[in-house]
């Protein structure tokens, strides 16, 4: 088989893997991107490029904040493969991808995984419904395409979620209502906390902002509830929510749901690195040392991909992760390490600073991670509900393995990604152990589904 | 219903919806495609026929599968529509296999 | 410290088979199984009720696997009834590709010494690729053609797996989720160490896959098998293309697609192998084409107990009377007469019969 070598491959396009790129670039390695979507910017600053000539001031500054990033990088001399699908990562430091359906392979001295984040599933009644969406959805299509929906009902909790309403008001497209269901204790619990945010001011006050504008523009702003549920046929009908025990109900046609963001796990953890499971975030983390090194010879994970701290962070842990894979190539010795991660690790720890703060604040109430209603749908792709997870655990399932293989939960296209974490919880809570115990799927090989064709022309390559 | 907040959408190009012609912009995806010309349902589950249509809009939940040009389960958020592209929606049942 | 019947260790597709059965002969069973992450040889299960080609050295063994496949429709209707799971059990006939007309030549050979052997019992057909397009349309052009034969069927593993796990609860067996780390015989009576926990019985039955190689000497038995792994790939949900099940593709109730089959021999690793997960998506495509843009969502490496010459080992201790040892990667064609016949001459007076007699381990002590 003929692969190209580069000294570091770097798995996705988002501001760890971008700053990565250049800075091991700067210093002279050949270095190969590949990403899934079309244009550098990953999540955060998806269609950067494209909005730059636009003037929809209404995306914000900190979107804005990403163009200069997405600069260098074009100006550099990285190998940048747009529309990348990586399927596979072996220990051999082999990367397999496909690009309009050819399989490709590369070897790389060096592997950074820098895939970001994904939207925490929002297993509740309801949730599989057309015209129930997650925020990021919604966002995707604003920065996108330009394309909203009119008179939405916005559900969850989390910096994204405000950010996306508040795009939503200053673009002027009217919202149905807000419902937050940031549980009230959290308040308290990130007051602890909030020595923090002293040293990052601005972040905390650009959220609070947000959150300002939202309430002052007059949108119904509904907190305070202790369920919520949608309701519909094939499509939605309404939202229900529970506000001081009582049950009330919301016409409308579009939800956009949103709880947070975790790690994109299965890039990873197909790898095979290590993780661990993390209290505050309420999802697993890959195990990474200070540089970003994985558990895994060879491997670096940097970014939302490894534990959630934002795009900022991201780039600087691209950049420390990036310095150390030089090092690791004895591109640069171990003392400029040190020196030149310096100024990132500072950043990095005014960012990180704030962070026990935002994750209190935001972490998501445990109903709305586990669904109560033995009705609601937990793995999407093969329709399993909680009930049929419940009796698998009767029948004596003791982890998710079992439990794929019992209930085939997990066995769907999407891999696990949006019923994985529900599954540790439910099987932590049910089985009455930690977390860490309950476990998570076993990763299997492709990371994303490939067609027959793909996988057999890989030789052809 | 979705629409476009942009004044000017640019090049229009022409796909087809279950025999319905759909003029839509050409940098779309497809599911960003038809959510935009109001439709929203774009498959059958397999196992209890529910309807679903697109979740996360970035390649994670394969809930947006749609058959494009006579094919099943292409992934809709993740792919450009082109001219005359020929959509249906996805209906796999696996009643016939009993 | 808890008295039973039986302790039957191991709870994969063997074990759970002979536990589910003993406990329908009205014994107090228990059942021992590894937590989440076991070996398992169950999970990498293909899921066919497979009798052509099997057994071309042995009729014993040919017939064995006969009487199970026979067993299986009343064995199906059995377990769904009681536990209200659909194994989505089909047995209509499956076939077993040729590649080339050597491939095709040998296989008609093979199957023709069977049905020798057989007396008649076993049936089969030889289609060229001719006849085999007339029923399976989308056959690649260079198929040679198929054996066929109408008593392989297939099931979905993993709900056998849970069913009889279900019907053994429901009969009232008792699940054990801890390792079992010693065996004693003292008069009479077997003791079962797990963890820090004691059981005794009168009867035990091994069926622990790779690890009855280490235990079946605690009862005075030898068990020599060794792992090969198989890789199975699993694709996305498509509409109903094939019918019968194949020696390398079957497609299952819920429309996605098993493939599978490749043999490695590497030890424990149950890992995935990219050249492996490669041939068999490269053989699909030439069996059928039309297959090409179809995905591949899951594959996963499992591990298979064979033993040098392939046959299952079916052995009772002289030294310590009422311990069993089984061994077998048939475990889905065979569960049926593990269950209904195996499990009850366990249950009545602990003889195997004379028919089981040459698969004891005994014949690898030469």
């Amino acid at each position: 088989m003929n692969s190209a070598k580069y000294d570091i491959i770097i798995i996705g396009a988002g501001p760890a893997g971008i700053s990565a790129a250049v800075l091991a670039d700067q210093h002279k390695a050949s270095v190969l991107v590949l990403d899934e979507n079309c244009a550098p910017g990953g999540q955060i600053y998806r269609a950067i490029e494209k909005n730059q000539k636009s003037d929809n001031e209404w995306l914000g500054q900190s979107y804005q904040d990403g163009l200069p990033l997405i600069e260098d990088f074009r100006r550099s001399r990285v190998n940048y493969q747009h529309s990348a699908k990586v399927w596979h990562l072996s220990g051999a430091k082999a990367v397999h991808y496909s690009v309009n359906g050819k399989s490709h392979s590369a070897k790389g001295g060096q592997i950074l995984v820098a895939t970001g984040a994904q939207e925490r599933p929002f297993p509740v009644l309801g949730w599989t419904l057309n015209g129930v969406m997650s925020a990021g959805a919604a966002q995707i299509l604003l920065k996108e395409s330009g394309v909203v929906y009119e008179d939405a009902v916005f559900v969850g909790t989390g910096p994204l979620l405000y950010l996306i309403v508040h795009q939503y008001i200053s673009a002027g497209i009217p919202i149905k209502a807000i419902i937050d269901t940031t549980p009230r204790g959290n308040y308290l619990r990130a007051l602890r906390h909030s020595f923090g945010v002293l040293k990052n001011t601005k972040n905390i006050f650009q959220g609070w902002r947000w959150k300002w504008e939202i309430i002052k523009s007059g949108t119904l702003y509904i907190s305070n509830i202790s369920d919520v549920r949608i309701n519909g046929s094939d499509s939605v009908a309404s939202v229900e929510y529970c506000q001081r025990s009582k049950w009330k109900n919301l016409n409308c046609k579009q939800v956009f749901l949103h709880q947070g963001v975790t790690p994109e796990l299965n890039t990873s953890l197909s790898a095979g690195c290590d993780k661990s499971w993390d209290a505050r975030q309420a999802c697993w983390t890959i195990d990474v040392d200070q540089y970003g090194q994985s558990s895994v010879d060879g491997i670096s994970v940097a970014g939302d991909a490894s534990s959630i701290a934002g795009g900022v962070a991201a780039a600087q842990r691209g950049s420390i992760a990036a310095l150390n894979m030089l090092y690791n190539l004895e591109l640069i010795s171990r003392g400029d390490r040190k020196v030149l991660s310096k100024p990132f690790k500072k950043k990095l720890s005014k960012e990180m600073a704030v962070r026990p703060f935002i994750d209190s604040l935001f972490k998501p109430h445990v109903r709305y991670r586990t669904p109560q209603d033995n009705e609601t749908i937990v793995c999407r792709c093969e329709e399993v509900t909680l009930a049929q997870i419940k009796e698998s655990i009767g029948v004596g399932c003791k982890g998710p393995s079992q439990l794929k293989s019992f209930t085939r939960c997990g066995m769907g296209p999407c891999q696990g990604r949006l019923c994985g974490l529900s599954v540790t919880e439910i099987l932590a809570k049910e089985l009455e152990i930690r977390e860490e115990q309950a476990g998570y799927y076993n990763a299997r090989p492709p990371i994303k589904p490939v067609t027959l064709a793909e996988l057999a022309s890989l030789d052809e390559t | 219903m979705f629409k476009s907040i942009n004044s000017n959408q640019g090049e229009l190009i022409t796909i087809y919806f279950e025999g319905k012609t759909l003029n839509v912009p050409k940098d779309y995806n497809v599911a960003t495609a038809l959510l935009w010309a109001g439709v929203c349902d774009f498959r059958e589950t397999t196992l209890n026929n529910m309807k679903r249509g697109p979740y996360c809009m970035m390649g994670v939940c394969f809930d947006c599968l749609i058959n494009i040009n006579g094919m099943d389960n292409q992934q809709s958020c993740t792919i450009q529509v082109s001219d005359g592209m020929k959509i249906k929606r996805q209906v796999i049942n696996s009643s016939g296999k009993k | 410290m808890k008295y039973f019947d039986t302790i039957v260790v191991g709870g994969g597709m063997i074990g759970a088979s002979i536990a589910y059965g003993l406990s329908r002969s009205g014994q107090k069973v228990a059942m021992f199984d590894e937590g989440d992450n076991a070996i398992r040889a169950a999970r990498g299960n293909f899921g066919l009720i497979w009798v052509q080609g099997k057994g071309a050295n042995s009729p014993a063994y040919a017939a064995w696997t006969r009487q199970s496949a026979k067993q299986w429709p009343n064995f199906n209707k059995e377990l769904s009834e009681l536990t209200g799971i659909d194994l989505a059990f089909e047995q209509n006939g499956g076939f077993d590709f040729c590649l080339n007309e050597v491939e095709f030549k040998q296989r008609q050979a093979l199957m023709e010494k069977i049905h020798s052997d057989s007396q008649g019992d076993f049936n089969f057909e030889m289609l060229s690729h001719d006849n085999l397009k007339q029923l399976l349309p989308n056959i690649g052009p260079t198929v040679a053609g198929a054996s066929f034969s109408k008593l392989d069927g297939h099931v979905n593993p993993l709900y056998l797996l849970k069913a009889l796990h279900k019907a053994f609860k429901q009969l009232g067996g008792e699940l054990i989720t801890k390792p079992v780390t010693d065996i004693n015989y003292k008069n009479k009576v077997f003791q079962v160490n797990a963890e820090m926990d004691e059981f005794t019985s009168a009867k035990v039955v091994l069926a622990a896959g790779f690890f009855n190689k280490t235990l079946a000497p605690k009862v005075g038995l030898s068990v020599p098998v060794y792992p090969q792994r198989g890789e199975i790939l699993v694709t996305e949900k498509v509409k109903p293309l094939l019918d019968h099940p194949t020696g390398l593709v079957r497609q299952t109730r819920e429309g996605g697609l098993m493939l599978g089959d490749s043999h490695e021999d590497v030890g424990f690793d149950e890992g995935t192998n990219i050249r492996e997960i490669q041939q068999i998506a490269k053989q699909t495509i030439t069996i059928f084409p039309n297959l090409k843009n179809v995905k591949m969502v899951r594959a996963w490496g499992s591990l298979r107990i064979l033993t040098k010459d392939g046959l299952p080992i079916y052995d009772h201790s002289d030294s310590c009377p009422g311990a069993y040892a089984f061994s077998s990667h048939s475990g889905v064609t065979l569960a049926a007469t593990h269950a209904l016949d195996v499990a009850s001459y366990i249950a009545k007076d602990g003889l195997l019969p004379s028919s089981l007699a040459c698969f004891s381990a005994r014949r690898f002590d030469v």
